[in-house]
């Protein structure tokens, strides 16, 4: 979606908040809303793509007016709402109609760490493009999850990486199955995207999907 | 938006969310813990790895093995992820690894300008500001004025290279090995690496200060930009 996560290459932000001896967590809340997000989602009931979606998916408003970590809360509760994990009214209350197990206990949470979630997938499918290959990006504003930013949309870029094939973040996060398709990574000058003030010498390189791609000379 | 939904969206917001954060997350993880959905013992070891075991201590290893031992360079540049894994450090947001080196032509900074996608697995939770809107907006459009606020001067001829973390793929920047430092240990070597260095907002790692085991120095410089 064309939303307010999507900032690249935006300004009015001012400067980057570099803060001295920056600890960890800030807050006892901030290191709880990390973990009971990742506890969380060893329910299984939403994968790595639609917990992003969440949190794309909070009006922009509310998006800029929430830090980092009010973000992740109020999109895990809209999952957790969403898929029946918890209901509005024991939010209000505060009380649980019914108790369960839960997924992920303490003694499971190194192995599940150092396991992770790889999303490299075999495909039958030959990759079209090659390293070196001049690409176009799509132009396109789908409005679900998509990791094709705005900012390189519709842009003349070069692979220079082949990653294999991986999950596919756009059908992924609505539920419609992984659909991997090769990645790329693929190298874009600074002119290309932002005009002839950028500088000359820089480059911006995004990992991006054959979905995502045309030939140079592809309508 | 026009006040006018300002204010609505407001009163929408006050009343569905208590205005202290500390206290709606403490009573969400109440709620989930009373009814089941998380164990708390499992809520207190995922916050005890990143506080204190997952961080760049991790990365500054694999930086300086990499400076130390051509083999394992090699190994880093044909598959960072087996190579990375071969040192112990696996798992999430570090399933695909690439690690891009810095060379006298060419500066490496990462970002993520959708979210926040970062190497946890050898540099741990990302700091504050590299979750900001501030950082994500401007790295790509002007990551040398971004630099400078770090401190970082590059002269026209280094080509800034930034990678914005569209996938599950996860960049470590490997910094350049400062000169004078032919005879130190790789452990003495791990502790000068910094975190803003394997992110790219530090450049030239210096010798002359007393190693640091955090990431002072590299905010330090940040303060003083």
């Amino acid at each position: 979606m064309n939303g307010i996560h999507d900032m690249g290459g935006m300004h009015g932000f001012g400067p980057v908040p570099i803060e001295v001896d920056e600890p960890v967590f800030h807050t006892e809340w901030e290191a709880k809303a990390m973990a009971l997000t990742v506890a969380m989602a060893a329910w299984g009931k939403w994968n790595l793509d639609r917990s992003r979606f969440a949190r794309e998916e909070l009006e922009a408003p509310l998006y800029l007016r929430l830090t980092y970590y009010e973000r992740w809360i109020a999109a895990l509760v809209n999952l957790m709402l969403e898929n029946g994990l918890i209901t509005q009214a024991e939010l209000e209350s505060g009380t649980p109609e019914e108790k369960r197990t839960p997924p992920l206990a303490g003694a499971d949470v190194h192995a599940m760490l150092m396991r992770g979630g790889p999303v490299d997938r075999l495909i039958d499918t030959v990759p079209t493009f090659s390293v070196g290959d001049p690409v176009r990006t799509k132009n396109i504003s789908p409005h679900g999850h998509t990791r094709l930013p705005r900012y390189a949309r519709a842009r003349r870029g070069v692979v220079v990486r082949h990653h294999g094939a991986h999950v596919f973040p756009d059908s992924n996060a609505r539920g419609e199955g992984e659909a991997p398709n090769h990645l790329y990574a693929v190298r874009f000058t600074a002119r290309e995207l932002w005009g002839a003030d950028a500088h000359a010498k820089d480059t911006v390189v995004l990992d991006l999907w054959e979905n995502y791609l045309e030939g140079p000379h592809d309508a | 938006m026009t006040h006018d939904h300002a204010s609505d969206d407001d009163q929408a917001h006050a009343a569905h969310e208590p205005s202290d954060p500390a206290l709606r997350v403490k009573a969400l993880e109440t709620l989930l813990v009373e009814k089941g959905l998380v164990d708390p013992t499992a809520i207190d070891e995922l916050i005890e790895t990143y506080a204190e075991r997952i961080g760049p201590r991790n990365g500054a290893r694999v930086v300086a093995r990499a400076w130390c031992d051509p083999e394992f360079l090699d190994a880093l540049r044909e598959d960072a992820t087996a190579a990375i894994a071969s040192l112990g450090y696996t798992g999430r947001q570090g399933e695909h690894m690439v690690a891009v080196e810095n060379t006298p032509e060419v500066h490496n900074l990462v970002v993520c300008t959708l979210c926040s996608c970062y190497p946890w697995s050898v540099l741990g939770i990302p700091p504050r500001w590299y979750k900001s809107e501030a950082y994500r907006a401007r790295a790509v459009i002007e990551p040398r004025a971004v630099l400078q606020e770090f401190g970082v001067t590059l002269a026209d001829e280094i080509e800034v290279r930034v990678w914005d973390s569209t996938a599950e793929i996860r960049y470590l920047v490997i910094p350049q090995r400062p000169s004078g430092t032919e005879n130190m240990s790789e452990t003495a070597l791990a502790a000068l690496v910094t975190r803003n260095a394997m992110i790219g907002t530090e450049r030239d790692i210096p010798v002359d200060t007393e190693p640091l085991m955090g990431t002072r120095h590299a905010d330090r410089r940040g303060e003083a930009a």
